[in-house]
This record gives C-alpha cells, structure tokens and sequence, in this order.
C-alpha cells in the first residue's frame, strides 16, 4: 500500500477525539483501584479497632501524609510517562524529599529512644513486621493492575520506568489502605517496612513494563 | 539559526492542523498527515540509512501509531517533542524486533546499487495491507472499507452492514489498531 493512501484512509471521516478520555481512565483505575484495595484490607485484615484512637497522634497523621505524598507523586509520574513527550518534571524528586525525610524522622526517634525499645520501634509490636511488606502488595495488587489498564490505552515511551511508577503509585496507595489495619505509627517501622511493600510492585512494574505496556 | 525559525514554524503550523484534526475536521487532520509523512520520513531516512528498504514500512507503521494514540497529544505540550517521542519508540522497538528475528540474514544480500530504489518509488510499503485488512473479523473489516476506503458516512455504513453506528465507529478504531499490532507481527 502507498503511503499517501494509508494517510487518506486515515483521514478519511477522522472523528472528533475525546480529550477527556484518559483523565476518565484514571479516575477510574484510581477508584476502583481503591475500593478493591479497601475491601481487600477490611475483608482479609480487619480495620484496625484502635483507628479512631489513634488519629488523636500527630504520627498517625505523619503516616497518612507520608503514604499519600508518595501516592500523589508517583502518580504524578505515571501520568506524565504515559504521554509522548513529556518530561518527567519534578516528581522523582520530590519522591526522594520525602523519603529522606522519614529515614531522617527515622534516625531522629532511635537516636532518642532508650537502646531497649529500639527494636522494637523497628519491628513493631508485633513482630510480624516481616508480613507487611506483603499485606502492602496485597493491598497495592488491584490499583497495580488498574494503573497499568489505564497507562495502556495511552502510549508510554520509557516501558521500564513507567512500569516501576506504576507499581510506586500502587504501593503508595496500597500502603494509605492497609495503614486503616495496622497499628504501628512508629518512624523507624515506616521507614523500613512500608517502603519495602512499595519497593515490591515498583519492582514487579520494572520487570514486566516492557512486556506489559508494550505497543 | 533560520533552521530553528523553520522548525518552529512548521511546530506551530502542524500543531494548528492537528488541534482542528482532533476536533474533528478531518480535512485539516489529513494535511497534518501528509506533512508529519514528510517529516518522519526524513527522519527515518537518516536513522536508517543502511536499511533503505524498511523505511516505508516503519514510516506507515509510524503513521497508524500517531493515529490510533492521537488521543495523547496534550495541546499545551509541543507537538515536536510528542511526534519525536513516537518516532524514536517505535524505531528502537522495530531496531529490537529486527535484531531478534533477523540475525541469520545477510542484509548486505540486497544492497547491490543495481537494484536500490529512487526516492520516487518508495512511498510504498512492502507488505500487503490489503491481505492485512482482509484477515480483520468482518465487524472491523466492513467498517474500515465503507468508511475508510469507499469514504461512505457512518450512518450509511450502519444501514448498509446492518451494524449499530456505535458498533461501526469501535470497529473502526479496533480495526486499526489490529492493524497495527498485524503489522508488527503481533497479531
């Protein structure tokens, strides 16, 4: 077929394009995304019964702004990596500012806690700190996939790097949900074990962008 | 210096056809085609000098893709920087997709001067869409050669294939985008 055809069959009764079409997807993915992850931690996790205590500490809020930063930013990204041409901007940054500043919170609670409840503001109180990573991903699964229906209807040029914001915004966002369970508000314990639930979908993301997002 | 002016001008000029193209003139998207045509071939006659022969068809590969992803194109952003984004993905995709299926083929085989083809001839594409098109399911095929091909309108395609309007447009944007992923050996 000649060129100058395809670009006549092309044109030929063009329709009007929908510019509110992506927003719409992710509006959607960001939904119901959510709502999966909140009936994924209610269900499989219960609520945590001391939420509404705790909301009375100024750390639990420092968790929520911690976790929701992260999410907005990494979102930011996807959507920027998810249209030709556009630059990255400032959110990687950004994301780095903020996770300095828990590991700085981090080492600022330890070095003034006595040396025997150090640990324990690292593993939490329950020491099942090890299972949080995971429950994060749990929770981060269903906006995981959502992000990357989304990001697929539009044309990402970087696969790797959108696939690993991706799963950053879902972990973040993961972590918001599953932070309604659990119980641990300590600096050190974020610092350590939601970031390494969020490090999982970005690394799922980074490893499968290229065969997911692919066009 | 004048290069730059030029390359700013035909910005603001393609820029102006597509923003009227996506609003739905078609008219207007048809010459933002043709002149981005002009462009992504010279740029794909410098990237791939050593392979005359795929520019035509990387260039209508690259066409189908601006199409089918017109739908990302931000007004505000440049349209340059959005249309090099395309070029520069799908040229390293087809650079990958050729270094996996073609590393036992001697490329210098048909690199005899004799037989390279004029500048003229090259507008057109080695593989047959035609064939493409006649292996889409019938609910993508017919509206594509009504609308597309014929240039029938929409309501006259729904009467004449006994489709839906609705059904005639998503067959035309699924058909496309087959025809894409067809091309590119997906399908």
């Amino acid at each position: 077929m000649k060129t100058d055809d395809l670009v006549s069959l092309l044109s030929t009764d063009a329709e009007t394009v929908d510019s509110g079409v992506p927003a719409r997807r992710y509006l959607l993915a960001l939904a119901g995304g959510t709502l999966v992850a909140l009936i994924l931690t209610a269900g499989f996790l219960r609520l945590n019964p001391a939420l509404w205590r705790e909301t009375s500490e100024p750390m639990f809020w420092v968790r929520e702004t911690y976790c929701a930063v992260l999410g907005v930013l990494g979102f930011v990204a996807v959507v920027r990596l998810a249209r030709p041409g556009l630059r990255l901007g400032l959110a990687p940054a950004g994301i780095a500012v903020a996770l300095i500043a828990m590991w700085a919170l981090a080492g600022v609670t330890l070095a003034a806690a006595p040396p025997q409840n150090r640990a324990q503001l690292i593993f939490g109180h329950m020491a099942m700190s090890v299972e949080c990573p995971f429950r994060i991903a749990l929770a981060a699964a269903p906006l995981f996939i959502a992000f990357i229906w989304a990001v697929r209807s539009l044309a990402p040029t970087r696969l790797r790097l959108t696939g690993a914001a991706c799963g950053f915004a879902a972990g973040s966002i993961g972590a918001l949900v599953y932070s309604l369970y659990c119980p641990e508000l300590a600096a050190p314990f974020l610092a350590t074990w939601y970031l390494l639930g969020m490090l999982i979908p970005t690394t799922l993301g980074a490893c499968l962008g290229s065969r997911l997002l692919r066009w | 210096m004048k290069d730059q002016g030029g390359m700013r001008l035909s910005e603001e000029r393609l820029r102006g056809l597509l923003v009227r193209g996506l609003a739905g003139e078609a008219a207007a998207y048809n010459i933002f085609l043709t002149e981005l045509t002009v462009h992504l071939r010279s740029y794909l006659r410098r990237r791939l000098a050593g392979l005359p022969e795929e520019v035509e068809d990387l260039l209508q590969e690259l066409l189908l893709a601006v199409h089918n992803k017109r739908h990302t194109y931000d007004p505000k952003q440049p349209l340059t920087a959005w249309a090099q984004a395309i070029a520069r993905y799908k040229l390293v995709d087809f650079m990958r997709r050729r270094s996996r299926t073609d590393v036992l083929t001697d490329p210098f085989d048909e690199d005899d001067p004799l037989f390279a083809t004029t500048s003229n001839d090259a507008a057109e594409a080695h593989y047959d869409m035609a064939k493409l098109l006649r292996g889409l399911p019938e609910r993508q095929r017919l509206p594509i050669f009504y609308v597309k091909i014929e240039g029938a309108s929409v309501t006259d395609t729904a009467a004449r294939t006994g489709m839906s309007e609705s059904a005639v447009k998503i067959g035309i944007h699924r058909g496309l985008k087959a025809l894409a992923d067809r091309i590119r050996g997906f399908g």
